[in-house]
């Protein structure tokens, strides 16, 4: 398992690895929104938390479709299927895999993109805590989609199609964490929701992802 | 340690291709299947490997002993051609022995990235990976693909005596003389049916 993660990361951060372009994507997204709203700050500091989750969702799904269609392609995945190693445990560290390329980073600049968008000083602790609880589900999710669409011509469509609307439920939670810790009420409730999320696809998706491999290996 | 087939049907898309196949292998032997394009022997292959189903029949092989080799050689481009074999060789829980990459020739080529190999020389690491995983039991399919004449006997040498030579199983779809000493089942008479399945809905699974 420590080998396959060792080389994703390796193949992402080499040339045509795609690590950043995420993470570039958010960036420009972020800077996009006040030209589009106008200045006032007012409204930015009301709409930031919303569209700081948006952004970070958007972001990862940018380079879901990478996943495993790389490994498809050059005959890869059916030779990690035939290997010790479980499918089970492919579709895990593929997930994590895409977290620390794609969701971590996500993390660690939004506090510094919020600025921008003039969050609510208190708001920054509860961006950056409901991120890092969030995203990893992101990752799972959109690893279970992927699984899904391999070896589709242009599934990368499909897959967006497909995943946003399970994305659905951790966006609630988490933009809702970032607003109330803005407002300066408890987060508790949607922090403690949004984990239950991250856990439950981290108990549950793996299984999904490594059944629906099996079938779209045949 | 060896490989019986019994009555193997095999279908590809939900359309039974082969069906009847029995053979058997003991420790060192290698059996080469031929067949016209199309007949079914990627298939065959890729149900002896476990990637799907069997229709019909029974294989028994030992458990994680059996290993696939196709067209497509699972080489990661932006890698180095010793990385690519060390990852595979980590997934199978070894570490990488240099002494392959003197049997394939590959020695002054480690440090390339594999993305700038030629075809013939992507061929001889992908074949490469053979050795590193320690499987026993190992389904080639068309592995000389690409390969120029000494590769292609280097590799028979490298079957014949890493592999067979050491108690393990070859079955391989080639259309070229590999000069082993190895029996041929020839495919053609066990085309399958087009009802042979039973009407089964595999293709909506």
């Amino acid at each position: 398992m420590i080998a396959l993660l060792r080389r994703d990361l390796a193949l992402a951060v080499r040339a045509g690895g795609g690590f950043g372009l995420g993470l570039a994507f958010f960036l420009i997204v972020i800077v996009l929104v006040p030209f589009g709203v106008g200045p006032q700050s007012d409204l930015l500091s009301r709409i930031a938390p919303g569209i700081l989750w948006v952004a970070a969702l958007l972001a990862a799904l940018l380079s879901l479709d990478r996943i495993f269609a790389l490994d498809f392609e050059d005959g890869s995945l059916p030779l990690l299927a035939t290997s010790p190693l479980p499918l089970e445990a492919v579709a895990l560290v593929k997930g994590l895999a895409h977290w620390l390329t794609t969701g971590l980073p996500l993390t660690l600049a939004a506090p510094a993109l919020g600025f921008l968008l003039h969050l609510q000083p208190g708001a920054y602790a509860f961006l950056l805590v409901s991120l890092a609880v969030g995203t990893p589900a992101l990752s799972m999710i959109g690893t279970f989609g992927a699984a899904l669409t391999v070896g589709l011509r242009r599934g990368g469509l499909l897959l967006s199609l497909l995943v946003l609307p399970l994305y659905i439920p951790t966006l609630i939670f988490g933009a809702e964490a970032v607003r109330r810790g803005a407002d300066g009420f408890s987060a508790t409730t949607a922090l403690v929701l949004l984990g239950g999320i991250t856990l439950g696809t981290f108990a549950l998706l793996p299984f999904a992802t490594a059944a629906a491999l099996r079938v779209n290996l045949r | 340690m060896s490989l019986h087939v019994r009555n193997l049907g095999v279908a590809r898309g939900g359309r039974p291709v082969l069906e009847g196949v029995s053979f058997d292998c003991a420790p060192g032997e290698a059996l080469i299947l031929r067949g016209p394009n199309g007949v079914g022997k990627t298939t065959l292959l890729r149900t002896l490997a476990g990637l799907q189903p069997p229709m019909s029949g029974e294989i028994s092989l030992p458990e994680d002993s059996g290993a696939y080799a196709s067209h497509a050689d699972g080489i990661k481009a932006q890698l180095s051609v010793s990385e690519n074999l060390a990852f595979w060789a980590e997934v199978h829980g070894g570490a990488l022995d240099e002494g392959v990459l003197t049997d394939f020739d590959l020695l002054d080529l480690r440090d390339r990235l594999a993305g700038t190999l030629s075809a013939g020389q992507k061929r001889r690491l992908g074949l490469a990976r053979l050795g590193v995983i320690g499987r026993s039991v190992l389904f080639l399919d068309e592995p000389t693909v690409s390969l120029d004449g000494f590769s292609v006997r280097m590799f028979a040498d490298w079957l014949r005596q890493r592999h067979l030579g050491q108690g393990g199983i070859a079955v391989i779809a080639t259309h070229i003389d590999l000069g082993l000493d190895a029996p041929t089942l020839e495919l053609s008479p066990y085309v399958a049916a087009p009802d042979a399945g039973g009407g089964s809905d595999e293709a909506f699974l």
